[in-house]
């Protein structure tokens, strides 16, 4: 039996209670929606990215568990300053964390490990790759809504 | 409604629940390294012994074709699934067998009146008239048919309390309108709806009624003849049977002038390719071979409630709704949703602090099983500006006990999230 503190780790309470870069972004260039709707889950992130493809600010919102909203505030946290390129890799690099495989090395995942634990509660994985997607949709505007589908 | 006269006398007295648990091979287990306490029956009901043996004996023993062979295996099949289909008339109080379609579930049964009935006679100057508190399967079809009619869909909505607005209702009702779906009991609320006074007052305008009774059906005696709606649908997992499994009751006047919903084997008299002539009622409505261990099941699980009785079942799962009721008044921080009197036994919730998910997550690590979530009535999240809810149903293996562990479970995940 894996322990309940696998999943809920002190961290994740933190964000969950004090979400970071939670709000609107102004002036910002590109937004994104994403939506679980097996759980009801929903996130907005608005990001402002550069003429050199740099992410120089985002936020997010919404309404979801401990662990989408703290996956999604360690998300901004961790795409800030990053290049599209890189928030890519990051987005792959959770997704494996997530669903048990290997981290990429290279990559500095300390705060994203945190939400590790999902990988033994299948059903919850989407809820802590949801602003994965999200931020994902917003970079590469497809101007649909994000689903963890 | 009385119902106990075209039922076996159940035994006198209150549920004897040990006994009853003990016909619930899945109970029996732990999880998480906890004893099961399964309090999501509305979503689906764990099954008795007795259903699951008959429907592996048929599968074992008399499994062939029904309504097609001459030979010894045909015909069983045959006795058992039509003797099936006699369970849900008589348990129903259906005026006859020709009236109980066999259908995958409810949703199946709602598609099949929205489309058979409703495509043929609504236009663009009718309304189909629905509640706030419908499960998905009540609106969805119903704002597909309007798409193809061009007919108005319609809302009654309900109090903060979880009643059904009637005054709303009265209004709506006009002239325009032609189909009424309405819920029985609500599947998120518990909210028991006034359904007689609905179909009253929705023949006086002369429409037809159709109740969802998914939720219903395995917390009350139904009496079709006293209800006189003109359809009724019900899913056979809710009542301790199989899935894939479901009911539509019609009038038989009504399903008799209706067309074929789909086509195929056993709904037709003769084909030929200048024309084709259909099956008899209730065959006209089911095309293709059925899911007979289904039938069988739901058969099965229907010897077994009426056997124990209804009356008994309703008062066991009233008595551990009232108890979870009032412990839920003492969790500081705990929400209910739908307080209206004489509910059925569905307790949906939200914890200050505390998304329905992550409480599933912890309830589950202590062995207790609840829905989370929209429970597919995403206008009644909406009605209360909530993403979701946590809910726990009660059903006749319950216990109130296990409602003890529910609340244990509720305060160990108040210290982990420390609210």
């Amino acid at each position: 039996m894996s322990d309940l503190r696998d999943l809920y780790q002190e961290v994740i309470f933190d964000h969950n209670r004090s979400p970071r870069n939670y709000g609107e972004l102004a002036p910002s260039n590109r937004r994104a929606e994403g939506y679980n709707p097996l759980c009801g889950d929903h996130v907005i992130v608005v990001l402002r990215l550069n003429d050199d493809g740099v992410i120089e600010d985002v936020r997010f919102k919404g309404r979801g568990c401990a662990i989408s909203t703290a996956s999604a505030s360690i998300m901004t946290e961790t795409v800030k300053g990053l290049t599209v390129e890189q928030a890519d890799e990051y987005f792959e690099a959770f997704h494996r964390l997530a669903l048990g495989g290997d981290p990429e090395a290279g990559l500095e995942l300390t705060k994203l490990e945190a939400l590790s634990g999902v990988r033994d509660y299948p059903s919850r994985v989407k809820c802590a790759t949801l602003a994965w997607h999200t931020v994902r949709s917003a970079l590469h505007g497809t101007g649909e809504t994000a689903t963890t589908e | 409604m009385n119902q106990a006269q075209t039922h076996p006398a159940p035994t006198a007295g209150p549920l004897d629940v040990e006994s009853v648990r003990s016909d619930f091979p899945t109970l029996h287990q732990t999880v998480n390294g906890r004893p099961l306490v399964y309090l999501d029956s509305g979503a689906s009901a764990q099954k008795p012994e007795l259903v699951i043996d008959a429907m592996q004996a048929y599968e074992r023993q008399d499994h062939a074709n029904v309504h097609r062979g001459v030979h010894t295996l045909s015909q069983r099949a045959t006795d058992a699934f039509e003797g099936a289909r006699e369970k849900v008339c008589r348990f129903l109080n259906a005026g006859s067998v020709r009236e109980i379609v066999f259908t995958r579930g409810t949703t199946e049964a709602i598609n099949l009146v929205a489309q058979s009935y409703g495509r043929t006679r609504l236009g663009p100057s009718d309304d189909v008239l629905v509640s706030e508190m419908e499960h998905h399967a009540n609106i969805v079809p119903w704002q597909l048919l309007c798409e193809q009619t061009g007919a108005t869909l319609k809302v009654v909505p309900f109090d903060d309390n979880g009643e059904l607005l009637m005054a709303k209702f009265e209004e709506l009702l006009s002239s325009r309108t032609r189909i009424v779906a309405i819920t029985h009991v609500s599947n998120t609320l518990g909210t028991v709806n006034p359904v007689k006074q609905i179909v009253r007052m929705t023949h006086a305008t002369g429409a037809v009624v159709l109740i969802d009774g998914a939720q219903a059906v395995p917390h009350n005696a139904i009496d079709l003849q006293a209800l006189d709606c003109d359809f009724y649908a019900f899913s056979g997992h809710k009542l301790y049977g199989p899935t894939g499994m479901g009911v539509l009751y019609g009038k038989e006047a009504l399903l008799d002038a209706m067309p074929p919903w789909q086509g195929g084997g056993d709904m037709i008299k003769t084909v030929r390719f200048s024309g084709t002539t259909y099956n008899d009622l209730p065959y006209k409505f089911e095309a293709g071979t059925p899911h007979i261990a289904g039938a069988i099941g739901l058969g099965a699980a229907i010897d077994y409630v009426s056997k124990l009785g209804m009356d008994r079942i309703e008062a066991h799962v009233r008595e551990l709704l009232d108890y979870a009721t009032a412990r839920a008044a003492e969790v500081s921080g705990m929400r209910v949703f739908g307080n209206v009197p004489g509910k059925a036994s569905i307790l949906s919730f939200e914890l200050q602090g505390i998304h329905a998910h992550d409480l599933g997550t912890i309830l589950d690590h202590e062995g207790v099983a609840i829905r989370t979530g929209h429970h597919c009535a995403m206008p009644v999240m909406e009605h209360y500006a909530v993403p979701a809810t946590a809910r726990a149903t009660f059903a006749l293996y319950n216990t109130v006990a296990e409602i003890d562990s529910l609340y244990a479970a509720i305060d160990k995940a108040r210290e982990i999230f420390r609210t």
